[in-house]
């Protein structure tokens, strides 16, 4: 306890406010407290409250409240030559007894009643009153704006945005955003790529504040960092490529209803505040933290709009097939992120097809000019199955295992009609492919997962980066924790 | 005045000056490094037979895949193995 705060050394102390029931129903036991001893009642709100007492002390600036770490109103102590030896919360007529030593406390009142939050806990002023004593335990390097200088306007001067305003982190807000992790803020997630600089779940933290992320939403970035820098990911060379692609995360399990994510209409799109910002944060990760910059060693030619934020949930309600996190080894009924290096969308426009077996071909059609009608094998996919055409599979019975095998066999294609050259175009195979059936997909590169509003037969392929698999980059599925 | 936590990793780069090229070749080893990408190969091949027609030790060396670094094993082999580096980046 800090010196100067002119707390009582002998006697007892309370911790109140208005707005809270159970201290206006123990007002009485504090004037008979009054009465028989020294007592200082400290009050949170109103400074005239409680009227049963003669010099109520103000501490609507919360300091008494959170030196005491006082959690509950009411709260009484006893103190004896400075120290605290007693303490109770709420109403409890036993536990005042004990801490004031006065028999017979609150004759009529009910024995116990709980008490309520004290206002120094609430989330936004727990972090105020932690940044005002010294007590947020980061250590990221603060740096202080000048007075005159418009805070966007300064986030945009030091280059740590995506082109977009970025919300400034100050400790208060990483401090909030914190509390949605149970994980140590100086935990390493992980080395980011360019640089193999350290992911601290605080670096993160703060880069998730500048993306606009809520707290809740903190899990997901965290489990999506993660993913990202599992080798298999290799973060390094998808940021690096010339080629067009960017961290896609894809979000599964009960976290993506409990945040608000969107997995049904314009899933894809803009307007969700939890697809927006988990995305960006992942991106202002791999900027800040691991210095990759476009035109720098990100040497992406076009790159495509999803590297601002490329982030949806799967639409896993009320449908027999299994989740793409489930398909991919993770419990059912837990949270879940798949990162995969795709780019874009390409639409998938089929208003005809009522059968699996037509629907299926539409699909394979498509996913066979994925970068090149005769580059095979181009890349992996993902092919994101609208509800309406969903819909189509489930009625005639087909598992989501029987499309995979479907799309498989539909995505060979003829060595001779792709080997450069042919048809007219110098892009393509080799004469090797001559004779051969040559699959557009390598084993495993083709994920499907559901998505999108109830209208509208109108799926749609991500496309993936060509050194896919163990050559380049792999899917990486990994848990969320809490 | 606002005060902010700082999003970066707070490196400070350590510039170093590249080394001197040097003035010629004679009685250098030469690694001519592949990171595999496509043709890549080809242009080094016709550089290691043109360095080896005057005299230059030529040594070759492969990256695993060109999507990610240089493994470190590989990195320190080439850099106790020659004096400079040709490497083959894009194709």
């Amino acid at each position: 306890m800090p010196d100067g705060l002119n707390l009582p050394a002998d006697g007892l102390i309370a911790v109140v406010k208005r707005d809270c029931p159970t201290c206006e129903l123990t007002a009485s036991v504090l004037g008979t407290l009054a009465a028989v001893g020294a007592l200082a009642v400290y009050t949170q709100d109103d400074p005239s409250f409680p009227d049963t007492i003669a010099a109520p002390i103000d501490d609507h600036d919360l300091t008494i409240s959170h030196l005491l770490g006082i959690e509950i109103v009411p709260t009484l102590i006893r103190r004896v030559g400075g120290v605290e030896v007693a303490r109770s919360y709420g109403w409890d007529r036993a536990e005042w007894e004990r801490v004031s030593g006065v028999a017979g406390l609150g004759a009529g009142l009910p024995a116990m009643r709980p008490g309520c939050g004290a206002k120094n806990v609430e989330p936004g002023t727990i972090e105020r009153l932690k940044v005002r004593f010294g007590q947020t335990g980061l250590v990221s390097r603060a740096i202080d704006f000048g007075a005159g200088e418009d805070e966007m306007e300064a986030m945009f001067d030091r280059g740590w945005s995506d082109g977009l305003p970025v919300v400034p982190p100050t400790a208060e807000r990483v401090l909030r955003m914190l509390s949605g992790t149970s994980r140590a803020p100086q935990e390493i997630v992980g080395l980011v790529p360019p640089d193999l600089a350290p992911a601290t779940v605080e670096k993160i933290a703060i880069n998730a504040v500048m993306a606009g992320c809520k707290p809740e939403y903190l899990p997901v970035v965290l489990a999506a960092v993660e993913a990202v820098l599992e080798e298999p990911f290799a973060m390094h060379g998808v940021l690096a490529t010339t080629m067009f692609v960017g961290p896609v995360v894809m979000v599964n399990g009960p976290v993506r209803r409990q945040i608000g994510m969107n997995a049904r209409g314009n899933a894809l799109g803009q307007g969700n505040r939890a697809n927006a910002t988990i995305g960006r944060a992942l991106q202002l990760v791999i900027r800040n933290i691991g210095g990759g910059r476009p035109q720098e060693v990100d040497r992406a030619t076009l790159g495509n709009p999803g590297k601002l934020s490329y982030c949806f949930a799967e639409d896993e309600e009320d449908n027999p097939w299994d989740s793409l996190a489930t398909e991919r080894g993770v419990t059912a009924g837990k949270s879940a992120v798949t990162v995969f290096a795709g780019f874009g969308l390409q639409g998938v426009v089929d208003q005809k097809s009522r059968t699996p077996e037509s629907l299926a071909r539409s699909f394979a059609e498509c996913l066979n000019v994925v970068h090149h009608p005769k580059l095979a094998p181009s890349c992996d996919a993902v092919l994101v199955v609208c509800p309406e055409h969903a819909r189509t599979f489930y009625q005639a019975g087909w598992s989501k295992a029987r499309l995979y095998e479907e799309l498989y066999r539909l995505c060979q294609l003829p060595g001779d009609d792709l080997v450069a050259g042919m048809r007219g175009i110098a892009e393509g195979l080799p004469d090797s492919a001559r004779g051969k059936m040559i699959s557009k997909f390598r084993p495993g590169g083709l994920l499907i997962v559901r998505a999108g509003g109830g209208a509208g037969m109108f799926s749609g392929i991500i496309g993936g980066w060509s050194a896919s698999g163990a050559r380049g980059s792999a899917p990486v599925t990994i848990e969320v924790k809490s | 005045m606002t005060t902010i936590l700082d999003p970066s990793s707070e490196r400070s780069p350590t510039i170093r000056a590249r080394l001197p090229r040097p003035a010629s070749l004679d009685g250098k080893v030469v690694g001519l490094l592949d990171i595999s990408k496509a043709r890549g190969d080809v242009f080094l091949d016709r550089l290691g037979l043109l360095l080896t027609a005057r005299g230059i030790t030529v040594k070759r060396y492969m990256k695993p895949t060109m999507t990610r670094p240089a493994p470190l094993a590989l990195r320190q082999q080439i850099g106790t193995e020659v004096d400079l580096v040709i490497e083959g980046l894009a194709d």
